[in-house]
């Protein structure tokens, strides 16, 4: 929970781009870290079978590992995403702070 | 079983397997697999709504036939088809009105790479439609985000990319809530098919335990749902990314992409957490808040606009409120007035984006005021569109606007505490939509004249366009006429036919969405 509050803060309230993206991160890496715990289950073992199918007591839920293994694919093409936005920007206007950049814009207009 | 249960899974295979195929087609290729492949989902929508109708009742469809606790399933009902179907009929329209600005705007090698995205986003639209699953609603919406993105930022100059980047951190913020709050429910629950988990959920209110995180995993998703389709503290990426993308993207973007979100969020309520543990939560409070909030600060902003397209962007900001404030009242009549809105909002929002690509073509692609006098009489049919888009969305009679505000006010009274609030927000927003509206299309249809004005009022800008001369067109403004852009003539006649139809004749609507949401429950 403090791990999402951090990535949380820093997506909002950095300046910088890339320290951004890092927040994303942190945030989607707590809610696995969140759902990995949930999903365990004291003195069992992953749910693969190794000798034999074994009683249902044996294993650990299985759903939650099967979230957070779609929750990473969705999360590394949306961080390549916002880093492919960030190097377009930067090429463009040599800066990473978006109000910089912003203020850049409205200089261009006019 | 039917083969017609196969439909709404067809559909949205069908539009995730066009995408792939564009990327090897050309560009004219790829726009007409593009628009077939809309007909087709909405003739299958269609099909859907009139099965759904006829049985009476909704069907689920299991994907792979594994059985309900374990399985993904997809689950159509009479909203959910009608919803489709709209979203279909929409999003071909955005499509044709926006043509040739499209082929102007971007670079020819990447025109299949828009209609790449469009069909993902058409895709993804009617899977969060559809889905009886949280995790794959979940999984859609980013794609939803992804692929919005892309559209926002395929007219590459600084302005567009800044915008979409604007929109990936506060998309990515909602939906990072989003996951949050469906974790929290499925450690409450164990289920992920939004059935299960209203079972549970009822068996836990009942039980008194776990009351907090129950409120918790609501509001989580409420917030971040509503961040994503920018209720009004959240809304500061959208007049950038509506205003400066082309114009088709800007239409499909206001009217299906942030509606998809909300269609979302109707089905959590019902079907997810049930409607009266929902009515019965403090959430709705604050919705009813923001959404009038967003009503007012909206228009306001909109008013000190000085751009066609950002003053629309703000508009639907309004807008967007008037939606949370339905939700917010917590009756049924203020869901169906909610759900209303939203279709007749889709309808209008599109028209004015593409009237006014229509007016700003005959004024030298200008998009400020000052430069759009007289707009109305060089180009007929666009000055028509948007003074009828501009009618709906002040809401007077004959229009779709006028209904759904009439549904709102007809919600809110009866309701002890918030009756008198929703009435005067509801009367002074409509005073701030017919100051902004009715500002513009006294410009279109005014004489043109040379000085610069600077009037704020409508009163004002009236009484000093009576006394402007007519003068010379300067270079870029043109007349045209309807014969030179008869797609997106046929567009706007399209749309308009829509509008008056929403407006006129609406109990039949109305009555699907009521049976809608019955089976929703």
């Amino acid at each position: 929970m403090i791990l999402f509050g951090i990535g949380f803060s820093n997506l909002l309230l950095q300046k910088n781009l890339i320290k951004k993206i890092i927040g994303l991160n942190i945030m989607d890496t707590a809610t696995y870290l969140f759902l990995a715990l949930k999903g365990y289950i004291d003195g069992r073992k992953a749910p693969v079978v190794v000798d034999g199918i074994q009683s249902v007591e044996a294993y650990v839920n299985p759903i939650p590992s099967g979230l957070v293994l779609t929750g990473i694919v969705v999360s590394v093409s949306v961080t390549a995403l916002m880093l492919s936005l960030t190097i377009r920007l930067y090429r463009r206007y040599h800066t990473l702070d978006l109000d910089e950049i912003s203020t850049l814009l409205k200089k261009e207009e006019k | 079983m039917d083969f017609i249960r196969n439909f709404p899974f067809f559909s949205i295979v069908l539009s995730l397997f066009s995408g792939p195929l564009s990327s090897i087609l050309g560009g004219k290729w790829a726009k007409r697999v593009n628009l077939a492949v809309i007909v087709l989902c909405g003739v299958l929508s269609g099909a859907v709504l009139w099965y759904v109708r006829r049985t009476g009742e909704a069907f689920v469809y299991t994907m792979g036939h594994f059985p309900a606790p374990w399985g993904n399933e997809i689950r159509a009902g009479i909203l959910e088809a009608l919803m489709a179907a709209f979203f279909c009929v929409i999003m071909l329209l955005c499509m044709l009105g926006g043509t040739r600005e499209r082929e102007e705007e971007i670079e020819a090698s990447k025109q299949n790479l828009y209609y790449i995205m469009v069909d993902l986003l058409l895709c993804s639209l009617l899977a969060l439609i559809y889905t009886n699953d949280l995790f794959t609603a979940y999984v859609f919406v980013e794609i939803n985000t992804i692929s919005a993105c892309g559209l926002i930022m395929i007219k590459q100059n600084g302005r567009t990319i800044e915008a979409a980047t604007r929109y990936m951190i506060m998309s990515l913020l909602g939906s990072g809530l989003l996951l949050l709050g469906l974790c929290f429910l499925y450690d409450l629950t164990g289920h992920l098919l939004m059935s299960n988990i209203q079972e549970s959920v009822h068996a836990i209110a009942a039980s008194g335990q776990y009351q907090r995180p129950l409120l918790v995993a609501i509001c989580l998703m409420c917030v971040g749902l509503a961040i994503k389709s920018a209720l009004f503290p959240f809304h500061t990426w959208l007049p950038d990314a509506y205003g400066y993308s082309t114009v088709s993207s800007a239409a499909i973007l206001s009217s299906l992409v942030s509606k998809g979100y909300i269609f979302l969020l109707v089905k959590i309520f019902y079907r997810v957490i049930g409607f009266d543990i929902f009515s019965g939560s403090k959430v709705i409070h604050v919705l009813f808040v923001f959404g009038i909030a967003g009503m007012i600060m909206g228009s306001v902003d909109a008013i000190r606009e000085s751009d066609i397209r950002r003053m629309i962007a703000y508009s639907s900001v309004a807008q967007i409120g008037y939606i949370y404030m339905g939700f917010g009242l917590g009756t049924t009549e203020g869901m169906i007035a909610s759900i209303y809105h939203v279709i007749c909002h889709g309808a209008t929002k599109s028209l004015l984006f593409v009237a006014a690509s229509g007016i700003m073509d005959a004024s030298g692609k200008s998009r400020y005021f000052k430069d759009l006098d007289g707009a109305g009489h060089r180009n007929r049919l666009a000055g028509v569109a948007f003074t009828v888009g501009s009618l709906s969305m002040v809401g007077v009679p004959m229009f779709a606007g006028f209904i759904s505000k009439l549904f709102f006010s007809q919600a809110a009274v009866g309701h002890a505490i918030k009756m008198l609030p929703t009435l005067i927000a509801l009367a002074i927003s409509t005073i701030l939509n017919a100051v902004y509206f009715m500002k513009t299309v006294i410009r279109i249809y005014s004489p043109m004249k040379t000085p610069v004005m600077d009037g704020k009022t409508a009163e004002t800008e009236n009484q000093e366009t009576m006394s402007g001369n007519p003068a010379p067109l300067p270079e870029g403004y043109r007349e045209i006429t309807v014969r030179q852009q008869p797609i997106k003539a046929a567009a706007m006649i399209l749309f308009i036919l829509l509008n008056i139809m929403l407006g006129l004749n609406s109990e039949p609507l109305i009555g699907l969405i009521e049976q809608g949401l019955e089976m929703f429950s």
